[in-house]
């Protein structure tokens, strides 16, 4: 890492950035938790609550990864890892859903 | 040429300086930032933690070779396959090959002086130890009874034994091989020696690096779904338990999502080292490089997409089976690529029969039929009948034992006389070598027909017309014991009084031979520019033909 934040020793966007992105993550999850006695459930469609508790902490893992953890400063190699892992929750998700959206769908008959 | 010299000048001799003499006191060696030292602490702790797993597998072996319940209760019985499996894969077998061999060579085979982040690796360690000694403590304080996959709900809700120590044990043990695949894959992107591009690394590496892949993908998953256990376990929040709203099947998916890969942890560096191993034992170039690097990768990524052929009778969709089971029949075409790699580069290949080649063509047999069979249980109609049966059990030990374990052994060998600096006797190797072979066919062949034939695994009892065939097994089990013991025996021997190995036993062309035999703290002198090609045989790898030719009169005892 030949980047010039390692000699200044407090990062891209200083202690102001930092909190401010700490901020944006305390209000996420306040937000996760008031968000939890909507009944979207009951007015959206199922499982609109944990979509949008969901969505929320994307949203805040993206904050961590991008700014935290500097991929938003680092080279292409680091942001092809970070959008490849997010791909590989992507698999994860999306081949376990395949078994709880099809199965109720029975036994198929000839 | 070291090497050259080293012959030339006669008799072999270890150096002084070496990773060895780099200081002699505890703190030496517990605060040591050198790859090499901890690479030797991990093979102290896995050696320890593999005799634990083994005397459990003892007393298995013996319960049944009565049909009765008589050796064990039950209920210890249950606490006692558990421990076996817990002992054996979380802290033994994932850090086997990378956590010994990978740490010792990997930076030497790509001709860098350390892993790239050394600290970390020293932390690795101090994790695993943590990890492990607090297993330990639980098991210790009573155990636990789940089965080494903690299947919800009864983890969660029924069994009284210590889950949540072990779970945390694993799950601080998780850490340790995350930094330690972290630490590969930032090794080989940025400290290849001049010279050493991505199609010159020898295979071992890449193999690694696919290992790595899946370390740092998969263990982070575990990790939390054990934590998760333990929530639901602790505060009652329902995330498996249907009666608080949770599934238990999606603990199935969570734990299958790590553990199918983590399969493929523990086989894939396996196979590294025999690529290693056949193409420089037969002296011939390995057949098609290229296939063998990317088929681990194809491995390494599809391996992600299987797991749920663990759980075709679990309740899962037939649907979702489908594909598992598709995509499981895929997944088997990279690693049969391999094996006909392997054997196409024996083809007149100029093979010398030395005990890590015994351990390499064990292994292309044992691998065979525990793959082969895999694909039984990957057939959505089969499993059925087998889920759950001495077959599944025989099938995995066949691709555990018979793949990782036979690889470990033959790399361990084969890397000694650079480990230590010092040759083994042939001799016992090669007795041991061929009773490994036989102990383990003995003990788990039988175990095929048993589970075909319908005994259920985990049952500390059975019906006495299966008596016989556990007789073979148990008997099979002596002899592997003693096959794993003789190692121990002969290799301890050998640091005292073996024969100096010289820097080049094998008059091989890897970079990992053309340093002192033990390395230097640094490894190499000056760093090395590799100008040939990965087994390059031939003139350009600088390698004194002549010498090699006469190899055996060199060497052997
Ligand atoms: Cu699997």
């Amino acid at each position: 890492m030949s980047d010039k934040h390692m000699e200044t020793g407090e990062g891209h966007i200083g202690y102001p950035g930092y909190f401010g992105v700490f901020a944006i993550l305390v209000f996420g999850t306040i937000f996760t938790y008031f968000s939890s006695f909507w009944d979207l459930d009951g007015t959206l469609f199922p499982g609109a609550n944990t979509l949008l508790a969901l969505a929320i902490a994307f949203f805040k893992m993206t904050c961590v990864m991008l700014f935290f953890m500097h991929v938003y400063w680092s080279p292409r190699m680091i942001w092809l890892s970070a959008v490849a892992s997010l791909f590989w929750l992507a698999i994860m998700f999306a081949y376990t859903m395949s078994d709880y959206f099809t199965r109720s769908l029975g036994v198929f008959s000839v | 040429m070291q090497n050259v010299d080293a012959i030339g000048s006669g008799i072999p001799a270890i150096p002084k300086d070496n990773y060895l003499t780099n200081g002699f006191t505890l703190k030496s060696w517990l605060l040591t930032k050198d790859h090499k030292r901890i690479a030797i602490m991990y093979l102290i702790s896995i050696s320890l933690f593999f005799m634990a797993g083994g005397l459990y597998a003892s007393a298995i072996r013996l319960e049944l070779l009565t049909p009765e319940t008589d050796l064990l209760t039950s209920a210890t019985y249950n606490k006692v396959f558990t421990q076996h499996g817990i002992l054996m894969i979380f802290f033994f077998l994932i850090p086997s090959i990378p956590a010994v061999l990978g740490n010792f060579l990997l930076p030497i085979m790509i001709g860098a002086k350390d892993l790239a982040l050394p600290r970390i690796n020293l932390l690795s360690l101090y994790i695993y130890w943590l990890g492990g000694a607090l297993t330990v403590y639980a098991l210790l304080q009573g155990g636990v009874d789940t089965g080494w996959t903690f299947y919800t709900p009864y983890s969660t809700t029924f069994s009284n034994s210590y889950v949540m120590a072990v779970g945390l044990g694993i799950f601080i043990n998780g850490f340790s091989s995350i930094l330690t695949g972290l630490n590969f894959i930032v090794t080989i992107h940025t400290m290849r020696a001049p010279g050493m591009t991505w199609f010159r690394l020898p295979l071992f590496v890449w193999a690694q690096y696919a290992t790595s892949l899946v370390m740092i993908l998969g263990t982070p998953v575990i990790a939390i779904t054990v934590l998760l256990l333990a929530i639901e376990r602790a505060v009652g929040v329902g995330i498996f338990d249907p009666a608080i709203g949770g599934d238990p099947i999606l603990f199935q998916h969570l734990f299958w999502f790590y553990s199918h890969p983590a399969v493929y942890i523990m086989v894939l560096p396996g196979m590294g080292v025999i690529s290693e191993l056949i193409s420089n034992f037969s002296r011939k170039k390995i057949f098609g490089y290229e296939f063998i690097a990317f088929s681990s990768i194809a491995i390494a990524v599809f391996g992600f997409l299987v797991w749920g052929h663990h759980m075709f009778v679990s309740g899962q969709s037939i649907y979702a089976g489908m594909v598992f089971s598709f995509l499981t029949m895929v997944v088997a075409v990279p690693s049969a690529i391999k094996m006909f790699n392997w054997s196409a580069t024996l083809y007149k290949g100029s093979i010398s029969y030395d005990t890590p080649m015994l351990y390499a063509i064990g292994f292309m047999g044992l691998f065979l039929i525990g793959g082969l069979t895999g694909l039984f249980l990957g057939s959505m109609g089969l499993v059925v009948h087998l889920t759950d049966t001495y077959f599944v059990v025989s099938h995995f030990h066949y691709v555990m034992v018979g793949g990782q374990v036979i690889a470990y052994l033959g790399g361990l060998h084969y890397w000694w006389p650079k480990i230590t600096g010092r040759m083994y006797s042939e001799f016992w190797g090669k007795i041991s070598a061929m009773l490994v072979f036989i102990g383990f066919n003995l003990t788990f062949f039988p175990q095929f027909i048993l589970g075909y034939m319908g005994m259920p695994r985990r049952y500390a009892s059975y019906p006495a017309e299966f008596q016989v065939l556990n007789i073979f097994s148990t008997a099979g089990a002596s002899v592997l014991a003693v096959g794993f013991v003789m190692p121990l025996i002969y290799l301890m021997h050998s640091l005292f009084y073996g024969k100096p190995a010289g820097d080049n036993p094998w008059m091989l062309p890897g970079l990992e031979w053309r340093t002192t035999s033990p390395p230097p703290t640094e490894n190499f002198e000056k760093t090395p520019v590799v100008t040939w090609e990965a087994y390059e045989f031939g003139e350009e790898s600088g390698l004194d033909l002549e010498a090699a030719r006469t190899r055996d009169s060199v060497t052997t005892v």
